[in-house]
C-alpha cells in the first residue's frame, strides 16, 4: 500500500503529520505540569541557555548529564515519555547517524575493531560520531520541551524577552496562523483532486499537477493578504502592532529562572574542562 | 581528475561505495536543514550576524513596497514558503523529494522581500515544529534565505536577459536559476560543515561537531546535490513559473519587474550578493582565533597531514580521490590553515560562478544564433 502511494498522497500525508504535530503540542502545552506553569519568558531563556549549555561543551558526559535534566523536565512536566524518547532516538539514527557512520572508520586515531571492506574503526571517529548523536539528540529534546509545554501564541510573544522587536513577532504570529489556513486549502485541493482521479497518474502529470496546486496557491495567497490588510485596517490596523502583554513573574519563576541558568553555567563551565 | 580516475582504477571500488554511498545518504536526508548540534557556536553566531543585515534589508524592501500591507503580505508569503517546502515531488522511479522553494520566492518577490519570506518560514518550522535547530537558525536562513534567494536572483536576471515575462526564456531562466541557487546553498553548508573539524576539535583532535574536512564534505555535498535536489528545485521552479505564465501574470510583476524589462534592483542585489559570500569567506577563519589549542597544534606541515591523510590506513585510496585537488594547493605554495581555507571557499565559490558564466555564455549565443 505505502509503496503505491504518489507524491499527491504523501504530500497529503505530510500534511496531516503537520496538522498533527501542531495538536499534540497544544494539547500537551494546555496540560498541568511544572514547564507548563512557568513564564514563558523564564522557559525561553532557562531551556535556551541549556541549548547553549549543550553546542558549547567540550565533554560527552556534560552532554548526557543535560539529556538526563530534559528528561527529569519531561518527567515532571507530564510529557509522555515514550513520545519524547521516540520522537529523538527513533529518527535521529536515520539522520545524523547515517551520517555520523562513515566518521568512525574515516577519522584518524587509535584503531578499535577492524571490520570487512579493509574498514577500521577508530576511537577518535566513535568519540566524534557519539559527540554529534548525542549534542543533536540533546538540542532537539530541549527544543521539543519548550514546543512541547508553551502554547505557541505565548511562546511568540516570549521572546520579546531577547529583544526581538514586536513587528517581527506579529508577523511570525500571523504566518504560523495562515500555515494552519494555507494546509487546510492545500489539504482541499489535493483531496478534491484525488477524489476525482481513477487510477494513479504518471508522474509527469503529477508533476503538471502540483506546479499548478503550487501556483493556485500562490494566487490564493495574494488575494487573501489583500483581504487580511483590509480586515486589519477596518479593525483600527494603522501599521504599528500593539500586543497585549499580561506576564508577570512570580517568586517561583525567578527561582526556576535562576535554578536553570546556573545549572546551564554549571554545565558550561564542566563542559570546558573535558577539552 | 586523473588521480580520481587513478584512485578508482586501483580497486578501490567497494570501498569507495561503501564510503561515499553513506555520506550520500546526507542529501536524501538532511535536505540542507542543519540541526542542532553540527556547528560550533563561533560559527553559528557569526552566521546570525551575517543574516541580520539581510533581514534588515528585506523588511526596509517590504515597507518601501507596500507600506502598511507589509505584515500581511510577508505573513502569507512566508506560510506559502513554508508549504511549497513540505509538496512532495514526483521523481523518475516512485520516489519524491522536496525543494526549498527560496529560488521561485527570488523570482517572485526579488531577493530581499524572498529572502525574508524562506527566513520566516524557516524560523517557523525551527521554532514550532523542531525541523532545524534554534541555535542553527542563522546558519539555515543564510544558506536558503540569503545565498539561494540572492545567486537565483542574479542567475534569473542573466539567463532571462531582456526577454518579455511571457517568454520560453524566463521559463529556461527560472530552471537554471533553481539548479545553480541550490548547489550554491548546498556548496555554502558544505564549506560551514567542512570547517567544524579543522578548527574545533578535543585536545586530542576528536572533531567535536560535524566531522568531515573540507574535501569530503564538499563533494559529499555538493555531488548528489547536483544531481537531484538541485534539479528538483530548478524543476519546481520553471514549472511553477509556466503555469503563472499562463494563468496569472499579476503574480510574476509582483517584484515591480515592469512586463518586458528587468527588474532596477538586479545591479544591487548583485553587489549584496558578493558583500555576503566575501563576508563569509573573510570572517569565518575568525574562528581561528578562538579554540587555542587546535589553532597550536598545527605546524604548517601538520596541516597538510590534516587536509590530506584523514582517511586511515585502510582507505588509503581514497585519499586520491578526495584530498587531490585541494592538497596540492595546501602543500606546494601556501601551508597555511587559514589561507588553504580561504582559498578552497574562493575556489569552490569560483567553480560555481564559472558555471553559471558558462551556461549564460552558451545560451546568449544560441539566442544571438537563432535570432
Amino acid at each position: 500500500m505505502a509503496s503505491a502511494r504518489g507524491a499527491i498522497e504523501r504530500t497529503l500525508a505530510e500534511i496531516g503529520h503537520v496538522l498533527e504535530q501542531s495538536l499534540f503540542a497544544e494539547t500537551l502545552s494546555r496540560q498541568a505540569g511544572v514547564l507548563q506553569a512557568l513564564d514563558p519568558r523564564v522557559k525561553v531563556v532557562g531551556l535556551l541557555s541549556l541549548l547553549i549549555a549543550v553546542s558549547v561543551s567540550r565533554t560527552l558526559w556534560v552532554i548526557v548529564a543535560l539529556y538526563g535534566v530534559a528528561l527529569g523536565l519531561a518527567v515532571v512536566s507530564r510529557v509522555p515519555l515514550s513520545a519524547f524518547v521516540r520522537r529523538v532516538w527513533l529518527v535521529l539514527p536515520f539522520f545524523t547517524g547515517l551520517i555520523a557512520l562513515p566518521a568512525l572508520f574515516m577519522t584518524p586515531g587509535p584503531a578499535l575493531w577492524s571490520l570487512p571492506f579493509g574498514l577500521v574503526v577508530t576511537r577518535t571517529g566513535l568519540l566524534t560520531a557519539l559527540f554529534l548523536l548525542a549534542r543533536v539528540g540533546t538540542s532537539v529534546s530541549l527544543a521539543l520541551l519548550l514546543i512541547w509545554t508553551t502554547p505557541w501564541n505565548t511562546l511568540l510573544k516570549a521572546l520579546s524577552v531577547l529583544r526581538v522587536p514586536d513587528g517581527f513577532i506579529l508577523i511570525l504570529a500571523m504566518t504560523y496562523r495562515y500555515i494552519a489556513l494555507l494546509l487546510g486549502i492545500v489539504d482541499d485541493m489535493f483531496l478534491s483532486r484525488k477524489s476525482r482521479v481513477v487510477g494513479r497518474l504518471s508522474t509527469a502529470d503529477e508533476r503538471r499537477l502540483l506546479a499548478a496546486s503550487a501556483g493556485a496557491l500562490l494566487g490564493r495567497s495574494l488575494q487573501l493578504s489583500t483581504e487580511v490588510y483590509l480586515a486589519m485596517q477596518s479593525r483600527g490596523y494603522r501599521g504599528r502592532p500593539r500586543t497585549l502583554d499580561t506576564f508577570s513573574l512570580t517568586t517561583r519563576d525567578w527561582a526556576w529562572a535562576i535554578g536553570l541558568v546556573t545549572l546551564a553555567a554549571l554545565a558550561m563551565w564542566l563542559g570546558q574542562l573535558g577539552g | 581528475m586523473s588521480t580520481w580516475m587513478a584512485a578508482l582504477r586501483r580497486g578501490g571500488w567497494t570501498r569507495l561505495g561503501v564510503v561515499y554511498g553513506l555520506i550520500a545518504a546526507w542529501l536524501a536526508t538532511t535536505a540542507m536543514h542543519i540541526p542542532d548540534g553540527y556547528l560550533s557556536p563561533i560559527t553559528a553566531v557569526i552566521l546570525y550576524a551575517l543574516v541580520i543585515p539581510f533581514w534588515y534589508r528585506g523588511l526596509q524592501a517590504l515597507r518601501k513596497q507596500v507600506s502598511a500591507r507589509s505584515v500581511p503580505m510577508i505573513a502569507l508569503m512566508a506560510s506559502f514558503s513554508f508549504i511549497i517546502m513540505m509538496f512532495n515531488v514526483p521523481l523518475p522511479g516512485g520516489t519524491t523529494g522536496h525543494a526549498v522553494g527560496a529560488t521561485l520566492a527570488a523570482i517572485l518577490l526579488g531577493p530581499d522581500i524572498g529572502g525574508l519570506a524562506v527566513s520566516i518560514a524557516l524560523i517557523i518550522q525551527a521554532l514550532f515544529f523542531g525541523d532545524g535547530g534554534i541555535t542553527a537558525i542563522g546558519a539555515n536562513c543564510f544558506n536558503m534565505g540569503v545565498v539561494m534567494p540572492y545567486v537565483a536572483w542574479w542567475v534569473y536576471q542573466a539567463v532571462g536577459g531582456n526577454a518579455p515575462l511571457t517568454a520560453s526564456r524566463r521559463v529556461a531562466a527560472a530552471a537554471v536559476a533553481g539548479w545553480v541557487a541550490m548547489t550554491a546553498g548546498a556548496l555554502i553548508t558544505a564549506i560551514e560543515f567542512g570547517v567544524q573539524p579543522m578548527f574545533f576539535t578535543a585536545a586530542d583532535g576528536t572533531p567535536l561537531y560535524a566531522p568531515y574536512p573540507l574535501d569530503v564534505a564538499i563533494p559529499a555535498m555538493i555531488i548528489p546535490h547536483m544531481l537531484v535536489a538541485s534539479v528538483i528545485e530548478g524543476a519546481v521552479t520553471a514549472l511553477v513559473f509556466a503555469y503563472l505564465q499562463r494563468s496569472n501574470q499579476a503574480a510574476l510583476q509582483l517584484n515591480g519587474a515592469a512586463p518586458t524589462g528587468v527588474a532596477a534592483t538586479g545591479g544591487l542585489s548583485y553587489r549584496a550578493l558578493w558583500v555576503g559570500l566575501a563576508a563569509l569567506i573573510v570572517a569565518a577563519p575568525l574562528g581561528l582565533l578562538a579554540p587555542g589549542t587546535a589553532w597550536g597544534e598545527w605546524g604548517s606541515d601538520e596541516f597538510a597531514e590534516l587536509g590530506l591523510s584523514y582517511v586511515p590506513s585502510g582507505l588509503a585510496q581514497l585519499e586520491g580521490v578526495w584530498g587531490a585537488p585541494m592538497a596540492d594547493y595546501e602543500i606546494g605554495f601556501l601551508g597555511n590553515a587559514s589561507a588553504g581555507y580561504v582559498l578552497s571557499a574562493v575556489l569552490g565559490i569560483a567553480i560555481v560562478v564559472g558555471l553559471v558564466w558558462l551556461l549564460t555564455a552558451v545560451l546568449a549565443r544560441r539566442q544571438t544564433t537563432t535570432s
